[in-house]
């Protein structure tokens, strides 16, 4: 069996509406047609009744389920591009994420947003959101880079009693493979040592683990062995295994494919440089994409992008330091 | 939540004590009376406790907007029905079931309130009970209580409506028209009562919509449309309980426009001089609860002396409030948890 990070998050669904009756699904084009990506595929012939299309109307379907939300339910909210919960964006950060500071009652949704850059996408179906969401106090934050987290991941956003933006990258929708999902996971709000090593950290999320991967392995070929963590959530953000990291190596590069001011590269430097700067023995670095719009056209979209290539040429120089 | 205290009125003798039709629509207008004049007073109070520093942040008056508010709250049922009110429904919250102390502890910051020092004024409510605690972002409240009563048929419940408050201004948010759009492709037993009452804080309804009426809008969007004179009790009570009861039989959505003049500013800090003098003088600047007063005498319905009963029965109820919200403790920097999340765990700093 080979199954896809698409069909991870599928089934995940599936799993979701099956065991809990609280559970539904309700986005654009989610019902009969499965879906923009086919997430949801087949899933309303399933459970007729519990995955429903939905307005074009982002502020609305958040809204709606924040209320859903009150009266005992654990919706689940597809965006169908990340880029579109910035209609939705005040409902998320202003009501949905105060709501249990205010009144002691829990805000149980869960907003899948298809995240990240894919070939051809432009500006309005390419962003990454996830450092804008964990700026707001009351909202959980994840990024799963493998299938198996895909899968875990979303079955725990949907089962914390808090609300979760979950960013799914749509990059890996179908370049991911995995041999069968995974029967027991890492707990959201760890971060998870992809690759051990000794002379440099790369910290880094969703789908810029795999070009930091990539770049480890290069590097390997001359000696160097580059320690990759993955954050799985970004919110909140495992400082003491990125400190833990650090004090191995020495050295740090904070990779991200969001735009660069003030995201979570940033966040992952300020911690390290203030709890602890007596671990390092270069300035940390961090590599995001450039900060211009995302463009359409494939020549400009593979510089904007932090790639494999980018990433050793930043280790390259941080290990010159 | 506390069940609703009693009415303190005693029907006076009437021309109509025969008639059991006449006799319910008088205790429900004066049962409602009470309400505003409840709300009414109490929000004298709080305007005199803002004056005198007592009250930190703004304060929102209702003034003008008993009759719709209280109305909505008198048709809605605590238990079953979903209600979020708005900035000037100090009068519906007390209708629906709040209790009078909740909003004085909240101004007050009392720790033993619904919202616990942490968010003040009309933010209030408690929202597993179905009374929603609105934020300040216009327009948003309508897609939570739709999702609200979305719920409650996953749920398989029967019976039940779901209403919410907006005003002009409010009617311009893009929240307002994704959700009035939503609750009517779902077929939903939605309640909106809009309150057109001139400006949307300073900014007169000229500048605010360009149709000619609010309510025509409610064809646009799939919803029953109804007007009310909102400075009439009789009319708004009349009109929201016929919109209720058509949302309750399975009517679908219903829009109330009801039309008044804001008879304060936007809040204690605004001494409303924009108001045009012109408009001050026409006929929704008739005060409510006067005009309630004035019908419930010329109706025979109390004396002159029962009114001054009433208010003074009110008053020592919203002294009593007052007097145990200010002797409360206030909250804690040191004690406060500050955790967001309900999932400790999860919280940001505090991984275990």
């Amino acid at each position: 069996m080979s199954i896809t990070y698409l069909e991870a998050i599928r089934e995940a669904q599936a799993k979701a509406l099956a065991d809990d009756p609280r559970v539904y699904i309700y986005g654009q084009d989610v019902g009969e047609f499965g879906g923009a990506f086919k997430a949801t595929k087949n899933l309303s012939k399933e459970f007729p009744g519990r995955v429903l299309d939905a307005p074009i109307s982002e502020d609305a379907i958040v809204g709606s389920a924040i209320g859903a939300a009150i009266e005992g339910m654990r919706p689940i909210v597809e965006m169908q591009f990340a880029d579109f919960s910035s209609v939705g964006f005040n409902q998320i950060v202003n009501h949905a994420a105060t709501l249990y500071w205010r009144t002691e009652v829990p805000c149980p949704i869960t907003v899948r947003l298809p995240s990240g850059g894919n070939l051809g996408s432009g500006p309005f179906h390419s962003q990454c959101m996830e450092a804008l969401y964990a700026h707001y106090p009351g909202l959980i934050v994840m990024t799963p880079a493998t299938v198996e987290d895909a899968y875990s991941m979303l079955l725990e956003a949907v089962a914390i009693d808090d609300p979760v933006v979950f960013c799914e990258h749509k990059y890996l929708y179908y370049h991911l493979k995995a041999d069968a999902l995974p029967t027991d996971a890492l707990p959201a709000g760890k971060a998870r040592i992809a690759r051990p090593g000794r002379d440099a950290t790369i910290v880094t999320y969703s789908a810029m683990l795999h070009e930091a991967l990539a770049a480890a392995e290069e590097l390997a070929l001359d000696a160097y062995q580059i320690e990759v963590v993955d954050l799985r959530t970004v919110k909140p953000i495992d400082t003491d295994t990125i400190l833990a990291s650090v004090a191995r190596t020495g050295r740090l590069l904070a990779v991200g494919e969001a735009f660069p001011w003030g995201g979570v590269t940033a966040e992952v430097i300020a911690r390290v440089v203030t709890e602890g700067f007596e671990l390092l023995d270069a300035p940390p670095q961090r590599l995001n994409a450039r900060d211009t719009p995302i463009p359409y056209h494939p020549n400009l979209w593979a510089a904007h992008r932090p790639t494999a290539p980018a990433i050793v040429n930043a280790l390259r120089n941080l290990l010159r330091m | 939540m506390a069940t609703r205290p009693q009415s303190v009125i005693s029907p006076a003798q009437s021309d109509d004590s025969g008639d059991d039709q006449a006799d319910n629509q008088r205790d429900l207008f004066l049962a409602t009376y009470r309400w505003m004049l409840l709300a009414r007073l109490s929000e004298d109070r709080l305007s005199a406790l803002w004056k005198a520093g007592k009250i930190v942040g703004g304060v929102y008056l209702g003034r003008g907007q008993e009759a719709l508010s209280a109305a909505l709250g008198v048709n809605l049922r605590k238990g079953s029905d979903i209600f979020a009110p708005l900035i000037r429904d100090q009068a519906g919250r007390l209708a629906f079931g709040e209790p009078l102390i909740e909003s004085m502890q909240t101004y007050l910051g009392s720790r033993l309130g619904p919202m616990r020092g942490r968010d003040g004024n009309i933010h209030r409510g408690r929202p597993r009970e179905g009374y929603y605690a609105m934020i300040s972002h216009l327009g948003c409240m309508v897609s939570a209580i739709a999702g609200g009563l979305m719920a409650k048929r996953f749920q398989g419940d029967s019976d039940f409506v779901g209403a919410t408050c907006i005003g002009d201004g409010g009617m311009s948010t893009g929240s307002f028209h994704e959700a009035m759009n939503m609750a009517a492709v779902e077929k939903l037993p939605l309640i909106v009562l809009a309150a057109n009452n001139q400006y949307a804080y300073s900014t007169p309804s000229s500048r605010q919509f360009a149709c000619a009426d609010l309510v025509d809008r409610a064809i646009g969007y799939g919803f029953a449309g109804h007007s009310v004179d909102g400075t009439s009790l009789t009319d708004c009570l009349a009109t929201i309980g016929k919109a209720v009861a058509a949302a309750r039989a399975g009517g679908g959505p219903q829009l109330i426009v009801g039309t008044i003049l804001r008879l304060a500013g936007h809040a204690e800090h605004d001494d409303a001089s924009y108001v045009d003098p012109i408009i001050r003088h026409k006929p929704f600047a008739v005060d409510c609860l006067r005009a309630a007063e004035e019908m419930i005498l010329a109706k025979g319905w109390l004396a002159q002396s029962d009114l001054a009963t009433l208010r003074n029965a009110v008053m020592n109820e919203i002294d009593d409030a007052v007097s145990t919200a200010q002797k409360e403790p206030v909250p804690d920097a040191g004690t406060e948890d500050w955790c967001a999340l309900s999932s400790r765990h999860l919280v940001d700093g505090h991984l275990a």
